[in-house]
């Protein structure tokens, strides 16, 4: 990534938080623009709403295509969290409206807020159980099916990959733990989709997608939702997208996505080799510089390639962050961010990781533009930048 | 140098790190979370760390094209400041938290973070001026050009190292529609912005609420010097000294002069009350002294005792030794509601001699 320093020539950045928000491809722009300068809604009947329909269609098909499900099962929305919440709160509802015995949610503790926050906010009538992980942050299935033993849990979420750590759950497993049952499983995928293969259309009822992801614009994103899965009638208006989200859709957006998907997964496998080697390079040159240095995750746990998240003892995150900010490295401390303030990781807490001993914590993730170039740099800052936030981590009464 | 400077969001710290780019100096803008419970919007002119004035302070430093953070510093206001404020008022003396904050805060867990992260200054907006003239270039410290914003009352506790390693870019501005017009001109939107007042951690302005609250009620007696019962009270915190409205007295004094709180004891929990003249006082009492040259009993000073109060001639009487023993103050005019906890800052004219933090009358 390059830009405009100061006062002086474009430098190049070392982009590390392709987790955060990837960079815009240039195939997304140019379906964007194009499909922009259509005219008319596609939901109106005449000639120039027939055209925007025609070019939402389109790229409907090629999403279905992509993700091989009926097009119909496709739900337009502003991006993952929206997705999210049509399934954690519009679902159980519906469920609980069809079968009042269906009065639980379980999802993943280390899921992120999107799911976590909204099967929370969904109480009294409907309770949320809160899924332990391992120290490797991964759902065991066997337990997992003792929580929906009792039949009363309408859906089962957990991250394809964890947005902080990158550890992957197992989906076809826990689809195993849930049809028996009848309960729905959910699975946020935006952080997996491009880094790790999706899981199967026959296993999951209802997957979340995110434009920013992979590439398309903020603003866009999908949810796949069978067409049996219950929806409560909560968003009223035009009736669009089966009743479910109503609303004039975005033809352009949609055509942004599709394009961004479709560069996504065509490069799956390619993208993975590189990304893993990559993260290879980091590991090695992290522990190299800081043998104390600790990888939140073992290199052999199930995870995405594009994460790196490790923890260096005793230093301060915050001052991490600025230093390595200041010698032109993008990358995050991986925790949830109010006004630029870092709180303490459930994620971390949720795999046993003490709230002192996930101080010091650095996110590292990589994407369809990261080289080895942002790795380097990213190794020859970290050493100085190590010390002095050590500094900072040591005023600390 | 590399400096950092702190930005609250508001126009006088805007201007100030627009000032030291300007000067040429590598300028790194930080804002200070101090609130855990931050607003999401600022009501009128309270407070200074809602997610708008972060946000206010953002724009600024886009504006003036230096990097922005925002820096938690949460943790130690609540135990250094806030906590500090509730011992003070527990324990009978009227603190200010404004100086506990640039003290502890500002110059103190600010300046100790920027230090080490490689900065050589802190800049602030406070109206103020240095200058360094004393021998090998250290600083001093002195009133800003606009008496009537001027800030170094407040800044004195820092002592003289911490002021060497500050920048207050305001000092020179004649008024403060000065800074507001140059915030304009820079194009700075928080140019039209109100000044804070108040307490920001006491966010309903009622502070006699906020203690009862975190220091619960502790009920106990008011009465006259010669000890006459006149009523009771729900504690000594709710009282400062020269407090004269809001007693709930209901009797009148005998001679019909309104009274004033004169001494408050949180041992017996009694609140003094009496005429006017009890509460003048022509010598001043302190300890932990902050000073920033030596300096010798006979000293003609001018002492000041609040943010905004008036500073009076005075004559050291004694300065102690070491660690133990107060600083010693004759006043020529005396003084009224003068408070143990109250910081006390002497001045030769216009430049700050020392600090130190009034002690009880004995």
């Amino acid at each position: 990534m390059v830009s405009a320093g100061p006062g002086g020539p474009p430098q190049h950045r070392a982009y590390l938080d392709h987790a955060a928000t990837t960079e815009l491809r240039p195939g997304a722009r140019e379906a964007f623009l194009e499909a922009s300068e259509v005219r008319g809604n596609p939901s109106s009947v005449h000639s120039s709403g027939r055209r925007a329909r025609a070019v939402l269609d389109e790229a409907l098909a090629e999403i279905g295509a992509l993700l091989r499900v009926p097009r119909s099962w496709l739900i337009m929305t502003s991006g993952g969290t929206e997705a999210d919440n049509l399934a954690l709160r519009t679902v159980p509802l519906g469920a609980h409206a069809a079968d009042p015995a269906r009065t639980a949610v379980a999802v993943a503790a280390t899921d992120h807020p999107a799911v976590v926050a909204t099967a929370q906010s969904l109480g009294p009538a409907i309770a949320t159980r809160l899924l332990p992980v391992d120290a490797r942050g991964v759902l065991r299935p066997e337990a997992v099916e003792r929580e929906l033993a009792d039949g009363a849990v309408s859906v089962l979420s957990a991250a394809l990959v964890n947005n902080e750590t990158g550890a992957m759950q197992d989906l076809a497993a826990l689809a195993a733990a849930a049809r028996p049952h009848g309960t729905l499983v959910h699975t946020d995928a935006v952080q997996g989709v491009g880094h790790v293969p999706l899981p199967s259309a026959e296993d999951v009822d209802l997957i979340s997608l995110s434009g920013h992801k992979i590439g398309a614009p903020v603003g866009v994103g999908v949810l796949v939702a069978a067409p049996e899965v219950p929806f409560a009638a909560t968003s009223t208006g035009g009736g669009q997208q089966r009743g479910v989200r109503s609303g004039t859709l975005d033809a352009a957006q949609a055509a942004a996505f599709a394009a961004a998907l479709r560069e996504t997964l065509d490069e799956r496998e390619e993208q993975a080799r590189r990304t893993r080697a990559l993260a290879a390079r980091l590991r090695e040159g992290l522990l190299a510089i800081d043998p104390s240095a600790r990888l939140t995750l073992p290199v052999d746990s199930p995870q995405s390639g594009h994460i790196v998240h490790v923890v260096f003892p005793g230093a301060d995150s915050d001052a991490l962050l600025f230093l390595l900010d200041e010698r032109g490295v993008d990358c995050s401390a991986g925790s949830a961010c109010s006004a630029g303030v870092t709180q303490a990781s459930p994620v971390l807490a949720a795999m046993g990781v003490s709230d002192e001993r996930s101080r010091g914590a650095l996110r590292l993730s990589l994407g369809w533009t990261s080289s080895a170039q942002d790795v380097e740099m990213l190794l020859a800052a970290l050493p100085e930048s190590l010390a002095r936030a050590r500094a900072v981590g040591s005023l600390r009464s | 140098m590399k400096v950092l400077a702190a930005m609250s969001g508001g126009v006088d710290s805007a201007v100030a790190a627009a000032r030291a780019a300007e000067a040429g100096h590598e300028v790194v803008g930080v804002h200070m979370a101090l609130s855990k419970n931050r607003d999401q919007t600022r009501t009128g002119s309270r407070g200074c760390c809602t997610v708008e004035d972060a946000s206010d302070a953002r724009r600024a430093a886009d504006r003036i094209g230096i990097p922005y953070y925002v820096w938690d510093l949460s943790d130690d206001f609540h135990d250094l400041v806030v906590e500090d404020f509730l011992s003070e008022y527990a324990a009978g003396r009227t603190p200010n938290p404004c100086v506990r904050c640039n003290e502890r805060i500002k110059f103190a867990s600010l300046l100790e973070r920027a230090t080490a992260l490689g900065f050589d200054a802190v800049c602030t907006g406070h109206y103020a001026s240095l200058r360094h003239d004393g021998p090998d270039g250290a600083a001093s410290l002195h009133r800003s050009r606009n008496m009537a914003k001027d800030q170094s009352y407040v800044l004195a506790v820092m002592g003289p190292e911490a002021v060497g390693r500050s920048l207050f870019p305001l000092g020179e501005f004649e008024t403060k529609d000065a800074v507001r017009a140059e915030a304009r001109a820079r194009g700075l939107g928080v140019s039209t912005k109100p000044d804070s007042y108040d307490i920001c951690f006491v966010a309903d302005g009622d502070t006699r609420g906020f203690l009862e609250r975190n220091l619960g009620e502790a009920p106990g007696e008011i009465l006259e010097a010669d000890g006459t019962v006149l009523g009771t009270h729900r504690g000594t915190h709710g009282f400062t000294i020269g407090q004269r409205k809001g007693l709930g007295i209901e009797r009148p004094a005998a001679d019909g002069a309104p009274r004033y709180v004169v001494d408050i004891d949180p041992a017996s929990r009694q609140v003094v009350v009496g005429a006017a003249e009890l509460l003048s006082t022509s010598e001043l009492v302190a300890g932990e002294l902050i000073s920033f040259e030596p300096l010798s009993p006979g000293r003609t000073v001018s002492a000041q005792i609040r943010a905004h109060g008036e500073a009076v001639p005075a004559r050291i009487l004694e300065v102690p030794e070491g660690a133990a023993g107060s600083l010693r103050v004759r006043l020529e005019t005396p003084m009224r509601g003068v408070a143990p906890g109250q910081t006390l800052v002497l001045y030769d004219g216009d430049r700050v001699l020392a600090a130190a933090t009034l002690e009880r009358r004995a």
